[in-house]
């Protein structure tokens, strides 16, 4: 799957600033893809112009070739899992009911779930290490497993192309580091992800391309070494710091200076 | 989304035949009771007159409109509660009582009541039909998009307005006028009638049905309308559809059997404690929970104090407070 804009814009009321303005970006088929940018640079307007949940102004924001829009929602709903930032659940829930949501796409109105259905679902809560919570109640999770059981569910879907709204925020280094792992997994597997995050070490440790949003355009697209650069990201992040190979890794890092 | 059907299954064969007991036993008893060989007789076609007119034109009718207006409000609540994301929303949330009584106490107060035996029901639903459409009107922005949360207030002040209304008539009209309008409010089966019946059943079980097929869509919404459009649901859609339907139910019921109170917000809630948040259960078996259980008050309400009737509003809060206190506590304590 291809997640690809052009000159896009996006504004949410009339006379205001836009959110976007002429973002041109693609995300490669089978590739992870890391979007950086400050709070409200636009990096969620982005992800949900691609997905068809926000009105384009201007420009194109398609999915494989096809504003999402036009996709049969179903359709979509099948090809593509999505982590939105957070969200509220209502009633009271259990675990893998709802994981087993992730499988809804594929099933009829009345159809219950079968055998691949809970294939994909057992599989899911495996790979993103929540088996052991399946039966709990979602309201009694941590911060850090709901989310492990949000990405379960987009995993449950079994996607084409997973799309994550800061997946990892509230999550400690070994699930966080595991979560990274699975995503770089899935995309050598031929997954395509879009991963919005803050951590930018991890994102350039881990994608492919970034991409570094600032007040709506594009302030640097590429590898982690074209866009992992001091001048660029003092700029947008309006704060002093240095880029350097990191002593184990090798890849770029970034370390905010102090004072 | 329950591994296994059997408990859901097993609470559907349960409730049913407590509902199905409580029909039969209704139907026994009154002011003239009957022995259960009797009814029998008499549902083949057997019988006296005087026997037969009791449980064929009273009885019958009475514990038809019961089962399709408690099932129906206990529906519409469960389905109000997940569109709302709201636990205290019920049938009567959003303004749907206030026109209907409205229209009820218009009709009670001009003396239209000696006009038409269907005045009064007919006036009812327009009132209910006008409070469905301010909100909906209100709630429905210029982006064709519904907002659940702007759907909430005006349904809250709509019917506040129409309480004003009502209050204002009440306070111009005569005393027995006014006892007669408190009663309606209350709410009461007494006035049943197989047309009623008809009229009701035509509202109610075609638009059950419809939410039948939303009962993914809800589970959905209940998690968030982002999430459930990226699940591919047509957020916008199942949210009309819902608050259409369940408000349709609503009105049919209000409109033959006045405002009956608790039904609509503890049967979904005792459901969703025993069986879980799943819709696809928690909407049929709430309709033939909340329809045995409406049944069964209006049994108490016309047998407690014979010949005399309580109001069934006053039973259903009686019987049913209690014992969602308790299913409260037990669930909290497990």
């Amino acid at each position: 799957m291809i997640f690809e804009s052009e000159s896009l814009v996006v504004r949410f009321a009339r006379g205001r600033p836009p959110a976007l303005d002429g973002v041109s970006m693609r995300v490669p088929s089978g590739s992870l893809y890391g979007v950086l940018g400050p709070n409200g640079s636009g990096k969620s307007t982005l992800m949900r112009a691609l997905l068809g949940s926000v009105e384009v102004e201007s420009g194109r924001a398609d999915v494989d070739g096809t504003p999402a829009r036009d996709w049969n929602r179903r359709e979509l709903a099948r090809a593509v899992g999505v982590v939105t930032q957070s969200e509220g659940i209502a009633f009271p829930i259990r675990v893998r009911d709802l994981v087993g949501m992730g499988r809804y796409p594929h099933l009829g109105a009345f159809e219950p779930e079968g055998a691949e259905d809970r294939r994909a679902i057992e599989a899911a809560l495996r790979e993103c290490d929540v088996e052991m919570l399946a039966d709990r109640e979602v309201s009694t999770l941590s911060g850090g497993e709901f989310q492990r059981v949000r990405i379960a569910r987009a995993m449950a879907q079994r996607p084409r192309a997973l799309v994550l709204d800061e997946p990892t925020a509230s999550l400690d280094i070994r699930h966080e580091m595991a979560i990274l792992k699975l995503l770089r997994r899935s995309a050598d597997a031929g997954l395509t992800v879009l991963l919005i995050t803050h951590n930018i070490n991890l994102a350039a440790r881990f994608s492919d391309r970034l991409l570094l949003l600032r007040e709506g355009r594009v302030a640097a697209e590429g590898t982690a070494g074209e866009v992992l650069r001091e001048e660029i990201l003092e700029a947008v992040y309006r704060w002093p710091l240095a880029v350097q190979p990191d002593p184990v890794t090798g890849e770029p890092t970034v370390t905010p200076l102090g004072d | 989304m329950s591994r296994t059907w059997s408990r859901p299954v097993v609470a559907l064969l349960g409730l049913s035949l407590a509902a199905v007991l409580v029909v039969l036993a209704s139907i026994r008893f009154g002011a003239v009771s009957l022995t259960t060989s009797e009814v029998f007789s008499i549902l083949r076609g057997g019988g006296g007159a005087t026997d037969r007119f009791i449980v064929l034109s009273l009885r019958l009718p009475r514990a038809a409109l019961a089962i399709l207006v408690g099932g129906g409000l206990a529906l519409s609540g469960a389905v109000f509660q997940a569109l709302l994301r709201n636990p205290l929303a019920e049938p009567y949330i959003l303004g749907i009582s206030g026109g209907a009584a409205f229209g009820a106490v218009v009709v009670l107060a001009t003396g239209w009541m000696s006009v038409s035996s269907v005045a009064l029901p007919i006036a009812a639903i327009m009132g209910a039909a006008i409070a469905i459409l301010l909100v909906f009107g209100v709630a429905f922005s210029a982006d064709r998009r519904m907002d659940v949360r702007v759907l909430l207030l005006a349904g809250v002040v709509v019917g506040a307005f129409f309480s004003a209304c009502i209050a204002l008539i009440l306070s111009l009209a005569d005393a027995p006028t006014v006892r007669s309008a408190v009663l309606w409010m209350m709410g009461s089966l007494s006035g049943a009638s197989w047309r009623g019946v008809a009229v009701v059943a035509t509202y109610t079980i075609p638009v059950a049905l419809l939410l039948l097929t939303l009962a993914r869509p809800l589970n959905l919404l209940a998690i968030g309308e982002e999430t459930a459009a990226y699940l591919g649901t047509d957020v916008e859609r199942a949210k009309r559809l819902a608050y259409g339907a369940a408000s349709v139910i609503a009105a049919a019921g209000v409109a033959f059997a006045g405002v009956i109170g608790f039904v609509g917000l503890i049967i979904p809630h005792g459901i969703r404690l025993i069986l879980g948040a799943d819709h696809r259960f928690l909407l049929p078996l709430s309709f033939i929970a909340g329809a045995g259980f409406l049944a069964l008050a209006d049994l108490l309400a016309r047998t407690v104090v014979a010949p005399a009737e309580i109001p069934v509003g006053v039973i259903t809060a009686f019987v049913g407070v209690p014992f969602f206190l308790l299913l409260l506590r037990r669930s909290l304590g497990s």
